[in-house]
């Protein structure tokens, strides 16, 4: 390889007062820094910090407005997304770009040869994947066909479809959100061995022990800018969270929680799987006044038949479901609105939201058809405006006001106006998937405060959650989902994240019941 | 390689100007045809307008024509607000034309009675047209874009097969057309002496309708919902296939109100050419008025008058009246495209 006579501690990439405006906003304000060989970058921010933008530049999705990349002591010419890749840049996005019906060797091979060959070649790179494989202990079958694969093992072959195409910078987007801690703890052995043989890696991540534990030099990204550059070893957590948020902060410590009355019982309800996602099997559930019950989880492990199940989505197909002690009849949206749920749902862009309405037929969607918002059928609208402004102003919705188009909010904001609607509803259940996904810091500390607060006030919350930190900040009580089945009720401070992560990944079920 | 980046709030130079570029694009396209055709563009246009809205004539005419155009143009904006792709407004028009006839000329009522009466029935027959292929849609998912398109084939030849036979009218020296329904059970001119009838005035009072209905009943605000994001519509707790029904019954008897108007006020009968695709201009009406009840409206107007104008026109230049349906076809397309990039921007790379 060319670089191999290159000194350790040369730098591989180099950029250079690189800025991107969209209109008024500026993603990246002047941002410089290099990567020397075998260094672990930890790039942290917030969302919405400029983190993405600048890794599309480098990757030439976008073109930025000033500035330069340098790959190697080459520039990269602007806008051309193939030239970062042949100039041996590799990127693992978040959300994996692999094609399911395929073995993990075609889905390596694809886009590197003629699409005309097949099979040419096939055994010199399946003995290339191999030895890539055992080098950096991304142990993966090439004949397994990724739809078959866990979610942890397509990171893998994600990250081997970089190094086969012989990347030597490896851009990693948040690559433990959707992992177990134990998987997680594998990625880093892998990222380690990568450093050993002078590759170079930039680590997107907003989790800070991980940053902690990973990084040899963390830059801090705040509002487009630079805001911090040091040595891991020169800072610690407590520093790097305020630099991300450029103020202290505090994480929510929620008093002694009083649990009252069962508010909702699930009793071996079962449900049918829909496609790749697993139903639920045989879940008991009971979710108290007062208390919050942190499901735990990696994704796709029915998290989302439990949460469509609550939110009225879906009937259970065996089972039952009570709620305050009556067993529920024609299961629907609607009617677990009048059960006295309120339901955060997790992506609220698509199920949340109605993009194009506005903040007022927003706050609405759900109280639309009662007094005082409607009455025989007619809408008053003066009334839903008036409602929408006190949720407005009591959720700190920052907005250009109600008449604004929500699609024009930042998640957080969104978010807040979806909390307003649910919890101005005075629901005695609240079901919070995923609540505080995709936002900043000062969002997450009051959607948490929130959801302690609706608690504190008698509310039964179920908060799902694949932040395996939020679960244990949060949870009064803590059960763990793996593969649509529950594990025992375990209390706060009973397990250890490890063992959590253990039945995260499965063990443990088969003694229990 | 270009790709189409979302523009999160579009300015006011792009909502307004793209829109008037499309029309000035619109135009010139029509001028270089009129040019290769042989004839000054200008005097064209000229000709056009004039045969439009150029006398108390063409401008009646051009009213008349607009009638069941704003009727097919709400039936298509509602049922598009929804997301329901209804395409066979031309079918729910011919039914309500012969539920109108029947009702007419086979049950012997007096006027008063009978219109009411006709226009209740063709209202019925219309929903009741669109009401299948909105069951199959939201029970088995079938694409409506193929059953309604589908069945306006269907429905025209089951009008021939009336007309030549169980329908035919006995005077009609053998030409296949309905009997006519009796003086009284026809619309009254608006103002006597002028040949406008009560249909324009009764489609007038359905946009307003349609308007307020999208704009202030929960059913509005429902459709809307529906429309615009199903999957958080259902989430909210909207009955979303009931929404869809409902969106069903009202477009298609707003379709099927254009054969009522047709056949009472203005044919008196029923043939087979009744609509000179009336139905599937309702679309070109509904897009171009940007799915807003009383834009379709001023869009009907447009549409009639280009009709009416190039049909004048062609009598009196040497262009083609093809000219029209050019002319509107690349206004649409134009509008759709303009549509397109006040929300979109085009990047390259």
């Amino acid at each position: 390889m060319t670089d191999q006579d290159t000194a350790q501690g040369e730098t591989v990439l180099r950029l250079s007062g690189i800025t991107k405006r969209f209109g008024a906003l500026t993603a990246n304000d002047a941002i410089s820094f290099s990567l020397a060989k075998g260094d672990v970058v930890a790039l942290l921010g917030e969302n919405g910090a400029g983190k993405t933008t600048l890794m599309n530049i480098l990757f030439g999705h976008y073109t930025a407005d000033e500035g330069m990349v340098e790959v190697f002591g080459q520039a990269l010419p602007p806008g051309q997304p193939g030239a970062a890749l042949a100039a041996g840049v590799g990127m693992v996005h978040q959300h994996f770009t692999l094609a399911d019906n395929m073995t993990v060797l075609e889905n390596v091979l694809l886009g590197t040869g003629s699409l005309w060959s097949p099979g040419l070649g096939k055994p010199a790179a399946r003995r290339k994947l191999q030895a890539l494989a055992q080098d950096f202990g991304l142990l993966v079958d090439p004949d397994a066909r990724v739809a078959e694969l866990s979610v942890g093992e397509r990171q893998r072959v994600e990250i081997l479809k970089a190094l086969y195409r012989d990347a030597r910078i490896l851009i990693l987007d948040e690559p433990t959100a959707v992992l177990t801690p134990q998987e997680a703890d594998a990625l880093f052995l892998t990222l380690r061995k990568m450093v050993e043989q002078g590759l170079s890696v930039i680590f997107i991540s907003h989790k800070l022990h991980e940053v902690m534990a990973i990084s040899s030099r963390v830059l801090v990204l705040r509002h487009g800018k630079l805001v911090g550059e040091t040595a891991t070893k020169a800072t610690d957590r407590h520093q790097l969270a305020t630099l991300m948020v450029g103020a202290e902060i505090e994480a929510p410590a929620p008093a002694e929680a009083r649990p009252g009355a069962v508010l909702m019982r699930l009793d071996g309800v079962s449900t049918a799987p829909q496609g790749n996602r697993p139903g639920l099997k045989a879940v008991d559930l009971e979710l108290k006044a007062g208390q919050i019950l942190g499901l735990a989880g990696v994704s796709g492990n029915g998290q989302g038949a439990l949460a469509d199940l609550i939110s009225g989505l879906e009937a259970p197909a065996s089972g039952r479901l009570e709620i305050a002690g009556h067993p529920v009849t024609g299961w629907s949206p609607r009617s677990a609105l009048l059960s006295g749920i309120g339901r955060i749902p997790e992506d609220r862009h698509r199920t949340g939201t109605v993009a194009d309405f506005s903040l007022t037929e927003n706050a609405v969607l759900e109280s639309y058809r009662d007094a005082p918002i409607a009455r025989a059928g007619w809408m008053d609208w003066a009334a839903a405006r008036r409602a929408t402004e006190a949720i407005i102003t009591k959720y700190d919705v920052r907005c250009p006001g109600p008449e604004a188009r929500i699609r024009l909010l930042s998640g957080g904001n969104m978010q807040k106006l979806i909390l307003g609607r649910v919890l101005e509803a005075a629901p005695r259940i609240i079901l919070a998937n995923q609540p505080v996904r995709g936002l900043d810091i000062g969002a997450v500390t009051y959607v948490q405060e929130q959801l302690i607060a609706a608690r504190d006030a008698g509310a039964a919350v179920l908060l799902i959650s694949e932040d395996l930190d939020e679960i244990l900040t949060l949870s009064d009580v803590i059960r763990v989902i793996s593969g649509g089945r529950l594990s025992p009720e375990f209390a706060r401070g009973e397990k250890t994240p490890a063992e959590l992560g253990q039945w995260m990944a499965g063990q443990g079920f088969d003694h229990a019941a | 390689m270009m790709r189409l980046d979302p523009i999160a709030a579009p300015s006011p130079a792009r909502t307004l100007g793209l829109p008037a570029l499309a029309i000035l694009a619109t135009i010139a396209l029509a001028a270089g045809l009129a040019a290769i055709a042989g004839a000054n563009p200008l005097e064209t246009f000229g000709l056009i307008v004039k045969g439009a809205v150029g006398s108390r004539f063409a401008t009646l005419e051009t009213l008349n024509r607009a009638t069941p155009l704003i009727f097919t143009g709400l039936a298509v904006a509602v049922a598009f607000r929804a997301r329901l792709w209804n395409i066979g407004a031309e079918a729910q028009l011919y039914a309500g034309a012969l539920m109108t006839v029947v009702i007419g000329t086979q049950l012997g009522l007096p006027g008063p009675l009978a219109i009411p009466l006709m226009a209740l029935g063709a209202i019925v027959a219309g929903a009741l047209v669109l009401l299948g292929p909105v069951l199959l849609k939201t029970r088995l998912g079938v694409d409506e874009v193929v059953t309604t398109l589908l069945l306006n084939f269907i429905m025209a030849l089951f009008i021939s097969y009336l007309l030549e036979g169980p329908l035919k009218d006995p005077m009609g020296m053998g030409w296949p057309k309905s009997p006519a329904l009796p003086r009284d059970a026809r619309l009254p001119r608006i103002v006597e002496g002028l040949r406008l009838h009560w249909g324009f005035a009764l489609a007038l009072i359905c946009a307003a309708g349609v308007w307020v209905m999208q704009t202030r009943t929960t059913l509005g605000y429902e459709i809307r919902a529906v429309g615009q994001n199903p999957q958080a519509a259902r989430f909210a707790g909207i009955p979303v296939g009931r929404v869809l029904v409902k969106t069903a019954l009202i477009s298609g008897g707003l379709a099927a109100l254009a054969g009522f108007s047709e056949v009472a006020g203005l044919k008196g009968n029923l043939t087979s050419d009744l609509s000179p695709d009336f139905g599937y201009t309702g679309i070109i009406v509904a897009m171009l008025a940007l799915l807003h009840p009383l834009g379709v409206v001023v869009s009907a107007l447009f549409v009639a008058g280009i009709f009416v104008g190039a049909d004048s026109m062609s009598r009196a230049a040497e262009v083609p009246t093809y000219i029209a349906d050019i002319l509107l076809a690349a206004a649409l397309l134009f509008m759709v495209l303009a549509i397109l990039l006040t929300r979109y921007r085009v990047v390259r790379g």
